[in-house]
């Protein structure tokens, strides 16, 4: 058996988001939300443990009420329940403040975690910093970039295959632990008719700040030593060169400028 | 759901007829599953749009009072355009402030979720992104459905009510009807352009709250459709409606239509500075009475734009009443413990005696006309307004002469007898 919380968030289908031209703000208004694409992926994984180890998983989100439509199909692909917290306290928050929120409810409700998933980042705010706070939070060891899960619960014991700039590392270490799962792991199933039903009897559980207890100021705007400054979109890349031509002419003319600018000699 | 993965019964798709099918027979105690391929129902369905008070009021009484709905019509318009006029007419009416009223514009994003709601809260089992694929056969009979691959994307039921639309894919795999030929349907696309509240009401004459509808011809190059514009709490719906057969023909796109449509000068004002949100295009079923298919097979019924039930601008309303009939018939065959065609065809007897059937088989002397006469979307409308052109032009010529013109104007380009004619066989088309 292997209990998994799978840490969700939904977020602005960056594929139509734009930024106000005046402003520099990203505008929000209309723009559909999604499951985060790592989230997905870290419920496939689970889903893919519990058919292979039993257990049980929860999926586990901060957000605005909206957020149940990312829950409940969370639900859909295999989840057994699922917690919203939800509250305008909770609401601004960086990394930090979401990583005790969401910390803080593992710890009250599913104390019982064998494994934490979450994804490598969200698309949104991409920090990639969440995860890994929450592990510092829960005083567990965690590791990012995963790209392959292996457990062995009777062991204690999970193997991993962690993805760094030019290499791969495999990992072995104890459970409890904390994931961050990103995109090649696997490939996450669609949801079928029958678990669609059967998901619309399982628990959505709404939990406001009051209870969930804690610190009041270490939730939210309160809790957030981050801001942000400014958002502005990356100035546009300058045209490239384009030679055409034949092979030799053009490579030699391009071996010319790559020498001109001192790129090699 | 039972460990078998069965219900009473499976309707498929959660618009107008769907939705009023599952409820009916989830309050006469059936177990049932609502299947919609949407994100949540509603999502990406289009119309106009006005929704009639009946038959909604016999499901959801007082309706009104909790339905998202946009504004109360109490203005009836209607427009004979040419290229560059424009003839309105407008008929006022209900305009008392007090509910309820006859009609209300919706936007179906919003009221078709809302309206599933209440199917959920009558016990029905709402399915959303779940897209049907097929029907499941069994001796013949329909047994289910599927959505997919594997026996987790099969649904089994007594009874499955194809409510999918237009196109109706499962009709289709069962056999009920072809799909749709480009004559049997027209394309309908629409732009809502956003306006503050009190613009809309200024520029239609309007009391707060208030709303019109305005149906327009001439728009269309003398094909078969038209235009409309419906006022909706902050916005204005526009759209041309032209059958998929003409505007193939016309060899133009369907957005040229409607920007044609939005520049005209008797529309254009009432558009002015607004800004488009969205656009959409959706087919509407033309197929008239005698396009209406077999209704109902062993284990199986159709309602709504699925069987072609549909009598433009009215089809939401004609689509709960058909889903309405199929309800009343599965809860027929429940208590008979009978789901044969033979028991089902009570579906068609009461079809058969209902307002949908009877107005359409009215309809159907005009429809074959309105399908091959292009004088009537083109010829008319051109001439009405050339004519009051003429006669309210003052330059020194007299009105004598002119009226001359015009009479001479009409016989040479349409003849009494063949006005006449043309008024007969249109008569369906009346209001
Ligand atoms: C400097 C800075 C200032 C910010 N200020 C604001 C602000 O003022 N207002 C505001 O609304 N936002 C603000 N944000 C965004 C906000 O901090 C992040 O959206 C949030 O903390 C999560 O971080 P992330 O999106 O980078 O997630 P990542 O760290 O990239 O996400 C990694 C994984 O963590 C998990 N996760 C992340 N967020 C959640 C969640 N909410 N619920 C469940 N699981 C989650 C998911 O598994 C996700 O895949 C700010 C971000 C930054 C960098
Ligand atoms: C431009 C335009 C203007 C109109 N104006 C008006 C008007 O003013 N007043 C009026 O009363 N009527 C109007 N109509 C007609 C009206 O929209 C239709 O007659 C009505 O929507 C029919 O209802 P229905 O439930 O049969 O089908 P639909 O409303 O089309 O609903 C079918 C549902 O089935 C779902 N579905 C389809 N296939 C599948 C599948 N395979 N699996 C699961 N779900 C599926 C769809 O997502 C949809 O939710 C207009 C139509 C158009 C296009």
């Amino acid at each position: 058996m292997v209990n998994s919380v799978v840490c969700v968030k939904q977020v602005p289908d960056v594929a139509e988001l734009r930024i106000d031209p005046m402003t520099h703000n990203v505008i929000r208004e209309g723009v559909p939300s999604i499951l985060n694409p790592d989230d997905r992926i870290g419920i496939e994984e689970a889903v893919r443990i519990k058919e292979k180890h039993g257990g049980r998983i929860t999926v586990l989100s901060m957000g605005p009420p909206q957020a149940k439509a990312a829950l409940f199909e969370c639900l859909t692909m295999g989840a057994d329940n699922a917690i919203l917290l939800s509250d305008r306290a909770f609401a601004a928050a960086d990394t930090l403040a979401t990583a005790y929120t969401l910390a803080r409810a593992i710890k009250k409700y599913r104390n019982d975690f064998d494994l934490i998933i979450c994804g490598r980042r969200a698309i949104d705010a991409e920090t990639g910093q969440t995860g890994i706070q929450i592990a510092e939070q829960l005083d567990i060891p965690h590791v990012a970039y995963v790209k392959n899960v292996e457990l062995f619960p009777e062991q204690r014991k999970v193997v991993v295959k962690r993805e760094v700039e030019d290499h791969i590392e495999t990992i072995e270490a104890p459970l409890p632990i904390l994931l961050g799962v990103m995109e090649g792991l696997n490939k996450p199933r669609l949801a079928t008719l029958r678990e669609i039903i059967r998901s619309k009897n399982k628990e959505i559980k709404v939990v406001n700040v009051v209870e969930l207890g804690g610190d009041l100021n270490l939730y939210g705007l309160k809790g957030s030593p981050t801001w942000v400054a400014k958002v502005y979109p990356p100035p546009p890349k300058a045209g490239g060169i384009i030679k055409s031509g034949g092979t030799r002419e053009t490579v030699t003319e391009l071996v010319k400028i790559l020498v001109e600018k001192k790129l090699i000699n | 759901m039972d460990a078998e993965g069965k219900f009473d019964a499976i309707v498929v798709g959660a618009g107008p007829a769907g939705t009023t099918a599952a409820l009916t027979m989830a309050r006469g105690g059936m177990k049932v599953a609502l299947l919609e391929r949407g994100e949540y129902p509603g999502a990406k369905n289009v119309f106009g749009g006005v929704l009639y008070r009946w038959p909604l009021e016999e499901i959801i009484p007082k309706f009104w009072e909790t339905a998202p709905l946009e504004r109360q019509i109490v203005d009836h318009r209607f427009m004979v355009m040419s290229k560059d006029s424009g003839l309105l007419l407008s008929f006022k009416v209900d305009g008392r402030g007090k509910a309820p009223y006859n009609g209300y514009t919706a936007i179906r994003a919003k009221f078709d979720k809302w309206y599933a709601s209440k199917a959920e809260e009558a016990g029905v089992t709402l399915a959303t992104s779940a897209v049907v694929d097929d029907i499941i056969m069994k001796d013949g009979k329909v047994v289910g459905v599927r959505a997919g691959p594997g026996i987790e994307n099969e649904l089994y039921a007594d009874l499955v009510i194809a409510a999918d639309g237009v196109n109706s894919g499962l009709a289709v795999r069962a056999g009920l009807r072809e799909p749709p030929s480009p004559d049997q349907v027209a394309l309908g696309v629409k732009e809502v352009v956003e306006l503050p509240a009190e613009a809309i009401e200024a520029r239609f004459n309007l009391r707060k709250g208030e709303g019109t509808r305005m149906e327009t011809m001439g728009c269309t190059h003398g094909k078969m459709g038209g235009g409309f514009v419906y006022t909706n709490a902050n916005s204005l719906s526009v759209g041309v409606v032209i059958l998929l057969s003409h505007l193939m023909e016309l060899k133009m796109k369907p957005y040229e239509l409607l920007d044609e449509f939005k520049a005209h000068p008797s529309i254009e004002p009432f558009i002015e500075g607004g800004k488009a949100k969205e656009y959409s295009a959706h087919l509407i079923p033309e197929a008239g009475y005698k396009g209406v298919p077999r209704l109902y097979r062993d284990g199986m019924m159709i309602a709504g734009d699925a069987a072609y039930l549909c009598s433009y601008p009215e089809g939401t309303n004609l689509a709960m009443a058909s889903g309405m009939l199929a309800g009343k018939a599965a809860l027929h065959a429940k208590k008979n413990n009978d789901f044969s065609a033979k028991t089902l065809s009570v579906y068609h007897e009461m079809m058969n005696e209902s307002y949908v059937i009877k107005e359409m088989k009215r309809k159907d002397s005009s429809h074959t006309a309105m399908l091959n006469n292009p004088r009537i979307f083109g010829l008319y409308p051109d001439l009405i307004n050339e004519i009051l052109a003429d006669v309210l032009h003052v330059n020194g010529e007299t009105k004598t002469a002119k009226h001359k013109r015009a009479k001479s104007k009409f016989r040479d380009k349409v003849g009494l007898l063949r006005a006449l004619r043309d008024a007969y066989s249109t008569r369906g088309m009346a209001p």
